[in-house]
């Protein structure tokens, strides 16, 4: 269950006119702020430049958030932008998430200003709820043992086994047959060059 | 392959064979059989003094049967190493007295009857597939009369009649009475392109492989006349054409028609073909001193072995799948593993250089940063609440659970979890979560679009890489559709459990939507085959609580259609408008009771 003094910010975007221009931006912004657990909710012009980034920094800092909302274009644009922004003021990656009112919502319905509040209200909504059970994670690092395992010792694998090994890695080249060459070691001559195979 | 055996930093193990291959990127513990050669291959110096003096004859592989080595052999004249072997199977016997010539004759003492394979054990951060193809055996196409007639011969066969180091010195022959043909046929796409034997794609490499030999011959022999029988001629690559003009110059004859059916002049032992020109739609008859079929690329027949070891996905054509058709084609679906060569699908010598260099890249990308950053959106188990009951090993695409039901054991390897969430939403027992798209999470998503007018609603799952990106590109082309559908992104379609769709309903939506990606474009191998099974199941349900399952659907999308996207959209709001108030509250009522039942059963 998550905890009942929870503090999320909600930060709407109104993307110069790609949001603002079928969206009421006021009225998703105030209706955020009759959630439980919104403490904080504005507007900014571009969320994602500079000074839409700042504001979030700020009120995070300044608001103590523990999650943040950004209702503004597709998590697939902007996600890693404000995963970034948030961890550079001690907030973990993962406790931001972006309510899509751009691509799937101020785009497709252009000139219904109203469905288009309405369903925008209802992103910002769902993703507001969602917010209260993000939890922070982790993003492990593991090292990785330089060397390289090569299957099949035919032209491709040699290739790959020479590049690997020339570059200073050890390469295991493991070949099924008692000799390296593979199939093209039994051509006569190979294309487009017209010369020998071996 | 001089360079490759000498080199400091190759360990090269041949005639050997990988057994296992335990862990996950940056991590496989690798297990390799080092069969011996009875020969020490440190000490061999191929003099070849043993060969000599073996009694025993058998066809030679290399030269595709066409002559004969000795039970002692050296693969080929420049074989890496350059050292004997004996094929245990066909010498007459470790028991010096059965024969032991070789070892007798041998100077530096290098045979050990008795020399025992070797198993190593080492650790590699990547691992590569070069496993090669096989080319198609033409037996099974009668009509060809391969091995029946023996002017028929295959274009490996071929290139052995023609390379100065083949069966033949050189010289170009025909099987039967040794002379050198005067004329040649091609016939190409055997074993390519034909649904008939289950062989649908192109092998990519037959045609220029033509061209090439009917330049050679034309280069050694200006007099032999060469036509080749084709169905397009596919000479795509950089110079190919050039190649394909030089050809047609030398006076090779280019025949567009496929002969339906060889036959043998028993006396000439000539090859007679009937074949419909398909540019004068005329009948031809041709005769020939020797045919060659030009054969197609298979995978190779002991691919499963490697498949099983690394967790691989094959595509329909049966070579191993890659990450992503064009974004990630040189990786395999699990991090850290990478295709050179024809393993991932049929190609050309350049081709297969150039994905052998890329994926020496790729490897490289891991290995030089020293460390990789595992996905953080991961499933978690609980042992506690699990049964043992091995669903989650059966549905997981990356094999990262290996359960025994009988000893009540489970192991999961998180570091080979991607994420797609199929497990979460396929464990009955709860013990199963998927960060980041938890259950709580995403119902909580599903209240709050259907709190207000749910009957004015559309619930869509999304998978993130195809249907939401779908939505995304929809939206880029301002495609505009109906406000009524509420989007709710999971990273796969396997991660749509089916409570999911069942609280939407009985929270009062009119229509629930399924979409991932196309099946051979799953990001997650084939997890959105246990999607569909899933959507299946419950349309059998809806259909027994008397729900009409139509108001439940399943939709491919992927990242590029847009048009689709909206155009299903479109559809679903034409379906929703029909659905009625009555129904709604049916569908309520029956999901709440049915809940209520499964709640007094947990109870009891």
């Amino acid at each position: 269950m998550p905890k009942d003094d929870l503090k999320i910010g909600v930060f709407v975007c109104e993307c110069g006119t790609n949001i603002a221009g079928s969206v009421d931006i006021d009225t998703v912004v105030e209706d955020a702020k009759k959630l439980g657990n919104v403490v904080y909710s504005t507007k900014n012009r571009y969320m994602c430049s500079e000074p839409g980034q700042a504001e979030i920094k700020k009120a995070i800092k300044e608001e103590k958030l523990d999650r943040v909302i950004v209702a503004a274009c597709s998590p697939r644009m902007h996600e890693p932008t404000f995963r970034e922004c948030v961890a550079s003021v001690g907030m973990n990656p993962y406790l931001v998430d972006m309510a899509n009112i751009r691509e799937q919502c101020s785009w497709v319905h252009m000139g219904n200003r109203e469905a288009a509040t309405t369903k925008a209200k209802d992103i910002m909504k769902a993703y507001v709820a969602r917010a209260r059970y993000l939890q922070p994670q982790d993003e492990k690092e593991i090292p990785v043992e330089k060397a390289t395992l090569v299957i099949g010792g035919g032209i491709a694998g040699m290739q790959s086994a020479l590049d690997l090994a020339d570059a200073g890695y050890q390469v295991y080249l493991v070949e099924k047959e008692p000799s390296l060459g593979g199939l093209m070691s039994k051509l006569a001559k190979t294309y487009p060059t017209m010369d020998c195979a071996i | 392959m001089m360079d490759v055996g000498r080199h400091p930093k190759i360990k090269l193990l041949t005639n050997s064979k990988v057994e296992s291959i335990k862990g996950y990127v940056g991590n496989f513990d690798v297990k390799v059989l080092k069969r011996t050669r009875y020969v020490d291959e440190t000490q061999c110096t191929a003099c070849g003094d043993c060969a000599e003096v073996c009694p025993v004859v058998v066809p030679d592989e290399y030269q595709q049967g066409l002559s004969s080595r000795k039970a002692i052999y050296i693969p080929f004249p420049q074989a890496v190493p350059s050292a004997s072997l004996i094929d245990m199977e066909s010498c007459l016997g470790t028991n010096p007295i059965a024969c032991g010539k070789c070892a007798e004759k041998c100077d530096k003492k290098c045979i050990d009857y008795d020399a025992k394979d070797e198993t190593l054990e080492f650790k590699v951060g990547t691992v590569i597939v070069a496993t090669g193809m096989d080319v198609f055996d033409p037996v099974i196409l009668q009509e060809y009369g391969y091995t029946k007639y023996e002017n028929v011969v295959t274009s490996m066969e071929f290139e052995r009649l023609l390379s100065a180091g083949g069966p033949s010195d050189g010289h170009f022959i025909r099987p039967t009475d040794r002379k050198r043909p005067k004329t040649v046929g091609f016939v190409q796409c055997v074993g390519s392109r034909c649904e008939k034997i289950g062989k649908p794609y192109c092998s990519n490499i037959c045609c220029m492989n033509t061209i090439k030999d009917t330049l050679l011959l034309k280069d050694h022999y200006p007099d032999i006349q060469a036509k080749v029988f084709y169905i397009d001629i596919r000479a795509f690559g950089k110079g190919f054409e050039d190649l394909f003009k030089r050809s047609k110059e030398a006076g090779v004859q280019y025949i567009r028609g496929i002969p339906g059916e060889i036959a043998e002049d028993p006396k000439s032992r000539n090859l007679k073909v009937m074949v419909e020109d398909t540019t004068s739609n005329k009948i031809e008859e041709h005769e020939f001193d020797m045919m060659v079929l030009s054969v197609g690329v298979t995978p190779r027949l002991d691919m499963p072995e490697v498949q099983q070891l690394l967790t691989l996905s094959k595509t329909p054509d049966g070579f191993f799948m890659e990450a992503h058709p064009k974004l990630k084609p040189v990786d395999a679906p699990s991090t850290g593993i990478y295709f050179a060569g024809c393993a991932e699908a049929p190609k050309d010598v350049k081709d297969s250089v150039t994905q052998a260099s890329a994926a020496a890249a790729r490897a490289e990308t891991l290995l030089s940063a020293g460390k990789v950053k595992l996905e953080a959106i991961t499933s978690t188990l609980n042992t506690d609440l699990c049964r043992y009951c091995a669903t989650c090993s059966r549905v997981c695409p990356y094999g990262a659970f290996t359960v025994d039901p009988k000893k009540k054991t489970i192991s999961y390897i998180e570091a080979l979890c991607k994420g797609c969430g199929t497990c979460a939403a396929e464990c009955r027992f709860g013990a199963l979560t998927m960060k980041h798209f938890t259950d709580e999470q995403l119902i909580t998503q599903i209240d709050a679009h259907l709190a207000e007018d749910p009957q004015e609603k559309v619930v869509v799952f999304a998978c993130n890489w195809c249907s939401y990106a779908g939505a995304d590109t929809c939206g880029g082309a301002r495609l505009q559709y109906p406000p009524n559908q509420r989007l709710i992104r999971t990273m796969c379609s396997g991660r749509v459990d089916e409570k999911f769709v069942l609280h939407a309903f009985k929270k009062g939506a009119p229509m629930v939507v399924v979409s991932g990606c196309h099946y051979v474009d799953c990001h997650y191998i084939d997890a959105n085959r246990w999607t569909q099974k899933r959507v299946e199941k419950l349309w059998d349900k809806l259909e027994k609580w008397e729900i009409r399952p139509e108001r439940l659907l399943l939709e491919w999308i992927s990242a590029a259609e847009g048009q689709r996207f909206q155009k299903t959209m479109q559809d679903i709001e034409e379906l929703r408008k029909k659905v009625t108030k009555d129904e709604i509250e049916h569908t309520i009522k029956v999901l709440t009771e049915e809940e209520e039942k499964a709640k007094a059963k947990k109870k009891k």
